[in-house]
């Protein structure tokens, strides 16, 4: 299972058929990230659309998944229906361990299924199904349907999409094992144009165990600090929920459509009001001890006679954000429902909810009526916005199709592109600043996570663009390295440096270890060279009208350093895929 | 005699740090099947978790249906002692487990707990326990 190449498995669903590929450049690469960079670049075409059946879908993992704890979340790597251009998402649930005990580093999928398809795999099988049946169902029909169709309860993980992937949604998500998401970017999409309902994966190996003494020993002091230390125990306590209170206070959480950054309403959706109100249970991705998921639950009556239905509902900062204060829903069992629609249709959470805020400032100023809308849009309409998921997901008409797009798609045709609250994509709910506004806007993932943008407005006022952009450069080299591990970007706090160099040494990645910093490098510019050749630009990226007219505990947006920034951190990324930057990396640029 | 139950799978998140554990410290592998505690949800994630590891019937079914003495009861306190020399991989100590815990691995070769209680450290939220085998019977 250490091997110095990678083992991928090569999937076309035109054929049905796979095979299994030797792919060089662990030492360089480590995987994750880098590997599903490397695998685009071999099986991708920078020239060609998003949905052209040629085009790849990579899930890749990493050298130590499987063998050390919260080494647990995959990489998902495409062209992306968004904006067609080279993107990436990641998750967790049980996919890495999966696919590390089916025996491969990587699945590339590609061709389109003649009909609607699941494909499933594991060490000893490989098989392409047809589930034509399972057309316009949603994610947690499919997930039942796929669970009694193949075997292998607990030790297997099982990837789908609801109707607004098969819609073509930029904003459909992969659903993976009910609780976690590939979620930006329209991965969902993806598989939708390829025909792929659902990908199952059986992890049924089992493996060698290092030789080495060391492992054994650094594993169980690995696993000490994420268990027996306090150090992990923001995530499973009340979890990134805890966030809502702590940015709301910093007058840094985005309100009705950004109109607000602070509101009294907040103590309706704290991390606290979740947990003591709807909280079920604490649940983990597989590998991890530290158990962040929380779920909680909605129940509604469904017919008089006290007839009652309950569902659980993973709830976490983000989706909080994007159905809660971003909609000005603030009753946290209302906001659950919303949620659990988003999830039904198979829609990220974050894009779906942030485009139905732009939608209800739509409305409110007359530019969408119900003609487009079907139902009226209010902000805390909790009721009518699950309606407005659902349509979103089915694609219901011209307007949702259009939303299903972009708030900027929409807003091209119906108006309000100042009030699209879009850094890239539909933002986060990080309303810290300057540099996060820049930071994701530009970014490669356009997540919060690419770089530490968001915390490093929590933490400073000054405004020196250089400073931030030094930042921003340096901290995208470790994250990029960590999200080729594939670490749960958690364990981070863990997983430093040298630990993470004991690790890979304990079981025989000397190679990476020594060069984990210019691996790191190597990772980030391969991926923004694929990037830039998939028509990435930044100057072409525009940050609306509606972050200039906010105000966090910093004041008033100031608009002429925000442009300074954008065109300083821009100047930045170009730079990275430079000839000599390159060249230095061992990397070329393709002609 | 002491023997592992899982008394508090309520608990349970699903993080398979008890399988893991066992697979490396007890049978020496990396794997989350080949081992003598494997966690399933009973039906999708949302019904919670169940563990899969042996009950220490007395008798035990496993041994009674075992051909060639491989699987053999314990003196005491039920459970099993798994001999691999013995074994011809027929599976049918797996087939007469009344509750799945004897896993086949993929080249057949059961796997079965032996109530060591190493994976009882590694479980996060303590849902497993090691007891005296005429306590925790129920
Ligand atoms: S597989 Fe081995 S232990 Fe099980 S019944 Fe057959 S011989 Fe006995
Ligand atoms: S008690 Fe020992 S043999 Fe049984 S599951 Fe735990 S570690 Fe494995
Ligand atoms: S270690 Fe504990 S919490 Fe984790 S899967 Fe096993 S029983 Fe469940």
């Amino acid at each position: 299972m250490i091997r110095d190449y990678f083992r991928v498995l090569v999937v076309d669903l035109g054929s049905g058929k796979g095979r299994v590929v030797k792919v060089d450049g662990r030492n360089e690469f480590a995987g994750g990230s880098g590997l599903g960079a490397l695998l685009f670049e071999k099986y991708g075409h920078a020239d060609r659309a998003w949905d052209d059946p040629d085009q790849p879908l990579i899930f890749s993992i990493g050298p130590l998944t499987g063998l050390f704890p919260l080494m647990s979340k995959t990489v998902c790597s495409f062209k992306s229906p968004y904006h067609d251009q080279f993107a990436e998402s990641h998750a967790g649930g049980r996919s890495a361990l999966a696919i590390r005990f089916a025996d491969y580093d990587a699945l590339v999928i590609t061709g389109r299924a003649e009909r609607l398809s699941c494909l499933s795999l594991g060490m000893k099988h490989l098989e392409v199904k047809d589930v034509q049946f399972l057309a316009g169902k949603d994610v947690f029909s499919t997930g039942k349907i796929l669970r009694s169709m193949f075997p292998g309860s607990g030790h297997r993980s099982i990837l789908r999409i609801g109707p607004a992937g098969e819609n073509l949604s930029a904003m459909a998500c992969i659903n993976a094992d009910t609780y976690r998401h590939f979620g930006r970017l329209g991965s969902g999409a993806v598989m939708g144009a390829k025909n792929l309902k659902g990908i199952v994966i059986q992890g049924d190996g089992s493996f060698a165990l290092p030789e080495s003494k060391e492992y054994a020993k650094i594993y169980q002091q690995v696993y000490e600090k994420m268990t027996a230390t306090d150090m992990m125990s923001k995530y499973h306590n009340l979890g990134t929920a805890a966030n809502l209170d702590a940015l709301n206070e910093l007058e840094s959480l985005p309100w009705r459509n950004l109109q607000a950054t602070k509101d009294e309403e907040i103590s309706g959706i704290t991390g606290k009001k979740f947990a003591d109100d709807t909280l079920l249970r604490n649940a983990a991705c597989a590998g991890c001890p530290v158990g962040c998921i929380h779920i909680g639950f909605v129940r509604e009556k469904f017919m008089e006679d006290n007839q009652y239905l309950y569902r659980q509902v993973a709830y976490d900062y983000e989706p909080i954000f994007a159905t809660g204060s971003m909609l000005g829903v603030t009753d946290a069992f209302k906001v659950l429902g919303i949620m659990d629609e988003v999830e039904k249709a198979g829609l990220d959470v974050m894009s779906g909810g942030v485009a139905l805020a732009w939608a209800t400032e739509a409305y409110e100023k007359g530019l969408v009526s119900e003609t487009e809308t079907i139902i009226p849009l209010a902000f805390g309409d909790a009721e009518n916005y699950k309606k407005a998921v659902q349509y979103m997901g089915s694609a219901e008409n011209e307007f949702y199709t259009a939303l299903g797009k972009g708030s900027l798609v929409a807003a091209a045709k119906y108006g309000g592109e100042d009030f699209a609250c879009v850094l890239g994509q539909e933002m986060a709910g990080y309303a810290t600043g300057e540099a996060f506004y820049v930071a994701e806007g530009l970014g490669f993932r356009h997540s919060h996570l690419d770089s530490g943008g968001y915390s490093w407005d929590q933490k400073n006022d000054r405004k020196d663009a250089d400073e931030v952009c030094d930042f921003l450069i340096s901290d995208e080299t470790g994250r990029a390295f960590l999200t080729s591990m594939v670490s749960c970007l958690f364990g981070r706090g863990v997983y430093k440096d040298e630990v993470l160099a004991e690790c890979l040494k304990s079981v025989g990645y000397d190679e990476i270890a020594e060069n984990m910093d210019l691996i790191g490098e190597r990772v980030r510019a391969m991926r923004w060279k694929i990037r830039f050749e998939t028509g990435y630009d930044p100057q072409k990226i525009s940050i609306p009208k509606r972050y200039h007219e906010i105000t966090t505990w910093k004041g008033k947006t100031d608009p002429e350093y925000l442009e300074k920034l954008k065109y300083e951190y821009g100047r930045r990324i170009c730079e990275l895929v430079s000839d000599e930057a390159l060249g230095g990396l061992g990397l070329k640029k393709n002609e | 005699m002491k023997t592992l139950t899982a008394s508090r799978m309520e608990r349970c998140i699903g993080c398979h740090s008890c399988s893991f554990a066992c697979a490396r410290l007890v049978h020496k592998l990396l794997s989350w099947n080949t081992a003598g505690i494997r966690i399933a949800s009973s039906g999708g994630l949302s019904t919670g978790f169940m563990a899969k590891v042996c009950l220490a019937c007395s008798p035990a079914p496993c041994a009674e249906a075992c051909p060639t003495g491989a699987m053999k009861a314990r003196k005491k306190g039920g459970g099993v002692i798994h001999k691999k020399d013995l074994c011809i991989r027929c599976g049918k100590c797996a087939e007469a487990c009344p509750v799945d815990a004897i896993y086949l691995d993929l080249k057949d070769r059961p796997y079965v707990c032996i109530h060591c209680g190493r994976c009882v450290e590694f479980c996060p939220h303590e849902c497993l326990e090691l007891v005296e085998s005429d306590k925790g019977r129920d």
